[in-house]
């Protein structure tokens, strides 16, 4: 069972579990979790601070070498490299010296494509996802959610199939972030990528994804996956359909669970 | 719902009461500022300078100030003329100005190479940090004697100098650029399938680039000092030297005309270079 999940999922987390040694005793910030992701599925992973949540994903990204377990992507054991998953994060993090155009072929110049048809290859794409116009201008010209449409755009053009969100949306006012989740659904869809989203709000993790991991803390953990099972394309009416509903309400019940130190305690 | 009667009745705030802060003693506006006219400041510039020049020449005519030892106006004038026409002038210029360039562009270039190179290992970065903060609060012009000894009476001592003293500035300022990079910026170029010598061209090099610029006009001036410095120890050419050799001879109107030119030579220097930094960082945010 195991490993018929092992190669029909495109990322698979293996046991993995991280524990940092703090001058106040070793701490556990992972417990070993086991998550297989299927090709092409968006999931989310929600939970309160301290949860895990950013430390799984800096394994993913294989920034941190997790203290046990393995990262396996298309049946190839990935774990502590580099450059095997395209990451984005609450900030934009575009070069202010570079402009739009050049920001998003970034990821295809590092693989070694030279600038010139690294750009005729993106030009199209900006062009088509709303970026029409803005090729030339520079980052700090543009409005915020703009500049996270640019990352979005060079994560997904980097190369490789699978891509982490870390809070991408974060920064943002209820009506831009509604918009970015559209968009996001949008280029998902055509560039069927697999995708983990990090997110702290409820209804953007069900909205988005296959499947919500709700996360707990102490040590952090999934303490339950949930599937989503709304059907493709979303809609936005379907946030008010009772199986997502039902779903929120099952997502807050356990997130609640974590702000009760007598819940924890039982 | 009790728990919130009782805070409720146990601390009454009143917030309308005048002892919540107390109220303005005076009516207050802000203060107008009115900016004089161009041409009304240029005005008053030129005017200090010709009054000031025209009291020192009075001064020294009418025996107020000992001319001797402080020249006038119009000695001053005559030995301008006389330093161009005597010949000694171009070459001397040429000299400061050659070294104290030479200077510059040499420090400038090593001391920048020398602190992007800190990035690239941070043991290496640590081990030369002290020796660094050594050198940097070391009084360089003392070495100079030394300096001179090493490399010769020739242009090369000055120059010597002169990257002495521009090149840890930017090491420095360079090294702060290094540190100031952000993490999560190089991880993600790593995450983007970056090699390391892609991050240090296409992320290092950009980023520190504003802090090499920042320091050009800087180094300008440490460039000249050095020169100068060189000069006055030991050399046969150079505004330094006439000054020097001025002063020894009691040529006062001389010293002055020295400076007067090393003071214009500074300028230019300082404009072009700041045209130079204005060219660099149009250069970046294109």
């Amino acid at each position: 069972m195991v490993a018929a999940m092992e190669t029909a999922a495109k990322l698979h987390l293996d046991q993995v579990s991280m524990t940092f040694n703090t001058p106040a005793g070793p701490l556990v910030a992972l417990a070993p979790t086991t998550l297989a992701v299927v090709p092409g599925r968006l999931i989310s992973l929600i939970g309160p601070r301290g949860c895990g949540k950013s430390t799984i994903f800096n394994i993913l990204a294989g920034v941190l070498r997790p203290t046990a377990g393995r990262v396996v992507i298309d049946g190839v054991d990935s774990t502590g490299i580099t450059g095997r998953v395209g990451y984005m994060l609450k900030r934009d993090l575009l070069l202010p010296w570079r402009s739009v155009l050049d920001n998003v072929v970034l990821g295809m110049e590092a693989r070694g494509l030279s600038l010139r048809e690294a750009r005729h290859r993106a030009l199209p794409l900006l062009r088509r996802y709303g970026l029409a116009g803005f090729e030339n201008l520079h980052p700090n010209a543009l409005s915020g959610d703009m500049r996270q449409r640019v990352a979005l755009l060079r994560t997904l053009l980097c190369g490789t199939d699978v891509i982490l969100l870390d809070e991408p949306f974060a920064a943002f006012d209820a009506e831009t972030k509604l918009a970015m989740q559209d968009w996001l659904l949008d280029l998902w869809a055509d560039f069927g990528k697999t995708a983990l989203f990090v997110t702290r709000d409820v209804d953007e993790a069900i909205y988005l994804s296959d499947e919500v991991c709700v996360m707990a803390t102490g040590p952090g953990r999934i303490a339950e996956t949930i599937a989503v099972p709304i059907a493709r394309p979303r809609q936005r009416h379907d946030v008010l359909a009772p199986e997502f509903i039902a779903i929120k309400e099952r997502c807050l019940e356990l997130l609640a669970v974590d702000h009760n130190p007598v819940g924890e305690a039982a | 719902m009790t728990a919130q009667d009782t805070s409720h009745a146990g601390a009454p705030l009143d917030l309308a009461s005048p002892a919540a802060a107390p109220p303005a003693k005076e009516i207050r506006r802000l203060p107008v500022r009115k900016d004089w006219p161009l041409g009304f400041i240029i005005a008053i510039q030129v005017g200090i300078l010709v009054v000031a020049v025209a009291l020192w020449q009075a001064g020294a005519d009418h025996g107020w100030i000992d001319g001797f030892f402080w020249s006038k106006p119009s000695d001053v004038y005559a030995t301008l003329i006389k330093f161009f026409a005597g010949g000694d002038a171009w070459t001397d210029i040429e000299y400061t100005f050659g070294s104290t360039i030479l200077g510059f562009f040499l420090g400038t270039a090593a001391g920048s190479l020398f602190g992007l190179s800190f990035w690239w290992s941070r043991n290496y970065a640590a081990v030369a940090q002290p020796y660094m903060i050594c050198f940097h609060s070391l009084p360089k012009l003392a070495l100079a004697p030394l300096v001179i000894l090493i490399f010769g009476l020739g242009l090369a001592s000055k120059v010597a100098i002169a990257t002495a003293l521009t090149i840890i500035v930017s090491a420095l300022t360079t090294y702060a650029g290094v540190k100031a990079l952000d993490a999560d910026q190089e991880r993600l170029f790593y995450s983007l399938g970056a090699s390391r010598m892609q991050v240090f061209r296409k992320l290092v090099v950009p980023y520190c680039l504003p802090w090499i610029i920042s320091v050009l006009r800087v180094n300008i001036g440490l460039a000249l000092t050095g020169a100068i410095v060189g000069e006055f120890i030991a050399s046969q050419h150079g505004l330094g030297r006439a000054i020097l050799y001025a002063g020894n001879t009691y040529d006062i109107a001389l010293v002055w005309v020295a400076a007067l030119v090393l003071s214009t030579l500074a300028v230019l220097m300082y404009a072009a270079v700041s045209w130079l930094e204005h060219i660099l960082r149009k250069g970046i945010k294109q």
